[in-house]
């Protein structure tokens, strides 16, 4: 020791610091290293007879054996969290948080195993499973705990979704176990998970903590295996609900996977997160904060601040720090408290890194690395910085998911919002800058649904977590987390005859002509409405409108595609005006609307009566659609937001509503006007624009109603029409990568479709099938709508100065 | 794994000579206190040493210490032996235990008020050991500027090595720059060769805005360490506030070539503590920055502490206080 002493004097460097694994070896050893699948709170051998390995990714240790669930195995555990369901969904509030108390305490008193065996299994630094997963993960089953004890109170008229399918990644293995499990037992379903094949052995020690809690049988199943396993219970018919976390890629096919299914679906995706660094920021923050944005678990995160966007007035020496702040950063053993960056998960990940960086490269964008060397052995890689960036390079717009940052520079605030906002994905997105005025007029302006300023990577269970656009769909955490392990149940709906999908289906033919008259009727031609102009359609056919008794009563233009291209780039152009528009404003356009409505009401009642048949009802839903118009004006300036109340000191987050964007709308054929009504005033109230496809036997009230919108004050574009036959037209909407989401009411076969189609660019889907009463506020009216016009941007904003 | 140090041109034993004030550059520093908190708080949870490194880092502690006594009851006898400690701040079979000679370590410095100067310098006569005075109305600058010149150029001619004056806080908390930027220049220069230490007594000041922007003009106005705390202040030296002021000491350097020294002081009590602030100046200055001439830790209760550590290195049985000689 004593000439160590005297060199290590003058030299002052950091030596090894391993935590101590063998505790964790050894718990391994108790197992024989040797796991099996967890089954209604047995340990059972998989029918598949397949095995494969666990490998520590810093060292290629075998750490263990883990089952493939196959076909059998798979079924199995479905059962078993079927046959759970019945009496877990109707155990009382308050036990159900006992045990999520108690999962809770278990995780903390167990916090250094878990911590450990994570960073064995999955290459991250102790310091961050033992400082950042594991709390986090103690954490979320307290929240939850208390989301258990309140759910018949705070969700009334809720019942649990059912038995949950879950399908996690590897980067935070145990976290995303909590994430997934916490919600679901705190509602009141039945789960299955699967977790990553890389890293399944915290989600196994868990369930030792589960049966030490004696959490009822079944209530939470977890099966090992890879992508086939996932599939298998994707597919599984008695699965009511999927709750999938990983990678865009695998997420569009397992929308794909479930269209037409029933299936619910949460989808947490991934990103290419803006990093924003203005001229009056912090640099020296900033870079600190690029460390946690990127080189937080070797940038295996799905919001890692990997686009880095810096105003070019402090480019220069806001890069000169970074580099200087890289070479400080230490990569190595993951076990040793004193290293930044673990390995990488797996070899396959190792390739794609450096691939990604030779396609960067060999673009012309430039790499830079510290001048030290990683080790040898094992999966490492050391943090990287691309300049020479520009966004139709290859490493701007793809998903790295290991520790590379690309680099651009921006000019102006606005160019800021639009270079960041200039990917498929919207995730989160960080700002930097000490001017309050400019964070949060940014922090409203990027598409992302979580906006950190002057922080990054801050997490907690009270907040909700989730992306917009590509990055998937659905939150995690708090209230808004809590929706997704909920559901409205079915409500009984009455047959309205005559209406909809029940009227008769009549052809042209003389005998059903209008009686000819001396004076002949001045000829009406109904149009299209798009971008708040009467138009005719792309190609001039007619459809016909037939009364009850067959006989004509109108025709209407045959929309098509490009009708409805029209019709979103209308919306798309209406909806940044409209969205950022007072909510006074569109409350009161909405008054307005149901103003002029009023003094036409005889004249719509007699236009519904005239395709359906039945004067009175049609009376009666001239005024439900006033009412609702008022329900809605009423609604828009009071469906709020909230503040999170987080374990984070000194840091306000807030939940803000912000509008989905362009929503198409496929009406149902029933309730011709109401039904119209029902779906587009929600949604504009909200700040959407909407493209709405009538209902296709009844369209006459909705061209009729166009009017209405234009004597109203509502802006050209926010409301548009297109008529036509409503399966096809519902079906290029799906299609369309310039729709943030399509609510559809009608069959079972257009719903799967719509679904299906919708893949292309995660569009979030609402599809529910005919009859539904309309006519009842109940139903036809409600939270259920506004959640649906919705989606929930988390901005947390420290403060202190 | 190698440290980027900035790029600074000057030898170490180069002075700051000073810069013309810059108040475009004062005005532009921003600092985000929950970023700097963030950094600060995680610090110490990145970075640890264990077994010989941290008995190296230990020692490297010991050799950066301003022992102290500022106190209204100190006399020339506790001074002596505070002195005495300072020669010989580790016991001697502690040292030999990590192949060090009894003569091989001494801290920085003993830092004591002017009156005391005399008794330091005559118990630390050829030893190395360095003489710190207070000065300039310590702690609360509150007297008139004359009288302060005056102690500073009085500690100075009673031999101390090293002044350490407190800065005006009412010239930070009313932003008039020029007024402390000359106010340093004159404890400078009444300081003729003697290093100046510039205390900011962080604990009074409004921000941690104010604090990177006080240390700015502090070097600016030639100081050649920029300290944080008098120890009388309500709250200490804070790793948030050290953060913020080596970050300044950086840009300083990496504008100017010049190295500017740091001392935290207050509060410092566990060896714990001492290797975190360590830690802090190997993150973010570079290891060349920790050493006696750009890093001082101002403390009186610490070495007590790191000794006791130190002993169990050698003998893995947690040791007492009462089996070190006291300061």
């Amino acid at each position: 020791m004593s000439t160590r002493v005297r060199d290590l004097l003058e030299r002052l460097e950091y030596g090894p610091a391993p935590e101590d694994p063998r505790p964790t070896l050894r718990w391994l050893d108790a197992r024989q290293r040797r796991f099996r699948l967890f089954i209604g709170n047995e340990w059972v051998e998989p029918q598949s007879g397949e095995w494969f390995e666990i490998r520590n990714p810093a060292t290629g240790e075998l750490l263990a054996h883990v089952p493939q669930a196959g076909p059998g195995d798979v079924d199995r555990a479905v059962r078993a969290a079927r046959e759970a369901y019945p009496a877990w969904s109707r155990t009382p509030d308050h036990v159900r948080a006992r045990y999520l108390y108690a999962i809770a305490r278990q995780v903390q008193k167990h916090a250094r195993l878990l911590a450990v065996l994570e960073t064995l299994d999955n290459g991250k630094p102790i310091r961050e499973s033992r400082d950042i997963d594991v709390p986090l993960v103690a954490r979320h089953f307290y929240h939850h705990a208390g989301w258990a004890q309140l759910r018949t109170r705070e969700f009334p008229g809720y019942e649990p979704a059912g038995v949950v399918g879950q399908i996690i990644p590897w980067n935070f293995p145990l976290l995303m176990v909590a994430w997934k499990v916490a919600p679901a037992l705190a509602a009141g379903c039945t789960v299955v998970l699967k977790p990553a094949e890389f890293t399944p052995l915290t989600a196994l020690a868990l369930c030792e903590l589960i049966l030490e809690v004696g959490l009822p049988p079944g209530v939470v199943n977890v099966i090992t295996g890879d992508g086939r396993t996932g599939e298998l219970l994707v597919q599984h018919p008695q699965v009511d609900k999927i709750a999938f976390t990983g990678s865009t890629e695998v997420g569009r096919r397992i929308r794909q996977l479930t269209a037409g299914t029933g299936k619910r679906l949460s989808l947490e995706l991934g990103g290419k997160s803006p990093f924003l660094v203005f001229e009056d920021a912090d640099l020296d923050g900033a870079v600190e904060g690029v460390v946690d944005a990127i080189w937080f678990n070797q940038g295996q995160v799905c919001c890692a601040g990997s686009r880095l966007l810096v105003q070019e007035s402090v480019a220069g020496p806001f890069l000169e720090k970074l580099r200087a702040r890289m070479e400080t950063l230490r990569v190595g053993d993951p076990l040793d408290k004193a290293v930044d960056m673990g390995a990488i998960v797996a070899p396959v990940q190792l390739e794609r890194i450096r691939q990604l960086c030779e396609v960067g490269r060999s673009e012309g964008a430039r790499l830079w690395q510290p001048s030290w060397a990683v080790p040898q052995e094992g999966l490492f890689f050391p943090p990287t910085l691309f300049t020479d960036v520009s966004p139709a390079s290859t490493l701007a717009q793809v998903e790295i998911f290991g520790p590379v940052l690309v680099s651009m520079t921006f000019r102006s605030p606005s160019e800021a919002v639009a270079l960041a906002n200039n990917t498929r994905f919207g995730l989160a997105a960080s700002v930097w800058t000490e001017n309050v005025n400019l964070a949060l007029d940014v922090a409203r302006r990027l598409q992302a649904g979580t906006v950190w300023i002057n922080c990054t990577n801050l997490f907690d269970a009270a907040s909700g977590f989730g992306g917009y656009r590509e990055s998937g769909f659905g939150r995690e955490g708090g209230r808004e987390g809590m929706w997704e392990y909920l559901h409205r149940p079915a409500r009984p709906a009455p047959a309205w005859p005559g209406r909809g999908w029940s009227a008769p289906e009549s052809h042209p033919s003389p005998s059903n002509r209008p009686e000819p008259t001396t004076t002949p009727p001045v000829d009406r031609t109904p149009k299209m409405y798009v971008g708040g102009k009467q138009v005719r359609p792309d190609a001039p056919y007619v459809r016909f409108v037939y009364g009850p008794d067959g006989r004509l009563v109108g025709e209407v233009g045959e929309g098509n595609r490009k009708d409805v291209r029209n019709a979103v780039e209308a919306a798309r152009a209406a909806l940044p005006a409209w969205a950022a528009g007072s909510a006074q404003l569109r409350a009161q356009v909405l008054y307005y609307v149901a103003e002029n409505l009023e003094a036409r009401a005889a004249e719509f009642a007699s236009r519904i009566a005239a395709m359906t048949g039945d004067l009175s009802l049609a009376e009666l839903e001239v005024r439900a659609t006033i009412q609702r118009l008022f329900s809605y004006a009423a609604w828009a300036d009071k469906f709020d937001g909230s503040v999170h109340s987080t374990a984070h000191l000194q840091c306000l987050v807030l939940a803000v509503h912000e509008p989905v964007g362009v929503v198409g709308v496929a009406c149902p054929e029933a309730f011709p006007l109401l039904g119209l009504v029902s779906l587009v005033a929600p949604a504009i109230a909200l700040g959407n624009t909407v493209v709405a496809i009538p209902s296709q036997r009844h369209p006459l009230a909705a061209t009729d109603f166009y009017q209405v919108l234009d004597t109203s004050d509502v802006p050209g574009g926010v409301v548009n029409i297109v008529t036509g036959d409503r399966e096809a037209l519902a079906l290029v909407l799906a299609q369309h990568d310039d729709v943030d989401a399509l609510w559809y009411f009608g069959t079972r076969e257009g719903a799967a479709s719509v679904e299906r189609e919708s893949a292309g660019n995660l569009k979030r889907t609402w599809t529910n099938l005919e009859p539904w009463d309309w006519l009842d506020p109940a139903s036809g009216e409600g939270v259920e709508f506004l959640r649906q016009a919705t989606q929930v941007k988390n901005v947390w904003i420290p403060y202190g100065e | 794994m190698a440290t980027a140090a900035p790029k600074v041109t000057q030898a170490a034993a180069v002075r700051n000579p000073g810069t013309e004030l810059d108040l475009a550059w004062v005005a532009s520093v921003r600092v985000n206190r929950s970023a700097a908190e963030r950094r600060a708080r995680t610090l110490p949870t990145r970075r640890t040493v264990k077994r010989e490194w941290q008995v190296a880092w230990l020692l490297r502690a010991v050799r950066c210490l301003d022992l102290t006594t500022l106190s209204g009851d100190d006399t020339p006898g506790n001074v002596r032996r505070l002195a005495h400690k300072a020669r010989q701040p580790v016991r001697p079979d502690i040292l030999q235990g990590f192949g060090l000679g009894p003569n091989e370590l001494h801290v920085a410095a003993v830092c004591v008020y002017p009156n005391l100067v005399p008794a330091a310098r005559e118990a630390l006569r050829g030893c190395g050991v360095r003489i710190a005075s207070v000065a300039a109305g310590f702690p609360a600058a509150q007297t008139p500027l004359r009288a302060r010149l005056l102690e500073v150029e009085e500690a100075a001619h009673a031999g101390a090595d090293e002044v350490d004056v407190v800065i005006s806080r009412a010239h930070v908390l009313r932003g008039e720059w020029r007024a402390l930027y000359e106010e340093v220049r004159a404890f400078r220069e009444a300081a003729g060769g003697c290093h100046l230490k510039t205390i900011l007594g962080t604990g009074e000041l409004p921000t941690l805005r104010h604090v990177a922007q006080a240390t700015l003009v502090c070097m600016m106005a030639g100081a050649d360490f920029v300290k944080t705390s008098t120890g009388k202040e309500g709250v200490n030296a804070t790793l948030p506030v050290g953060l913020v002021i080596v970050r300044q000491v950086r840009d300083y350097a990496q504008r100017t070539g010049y190295r500017v020294g740091f001392k935290p002081a207050g509060g410092i009590r566990t060896a714990k503590q001492a290797l975190e602030w360590l830690t802090l100046i190997r993150e973010e200055l570079g290891e060349s920055w920790a050493q006696p001439e750009t890093f001082r830790i101002g403390a009186s209760g610490l070495l007590t502490d790191v000794e006791r550590q130190l002993s169990y290195h050698l003998t893995g049985r947690y040791s007492a206080a009462h089996h070190h000689p006291m300061p």
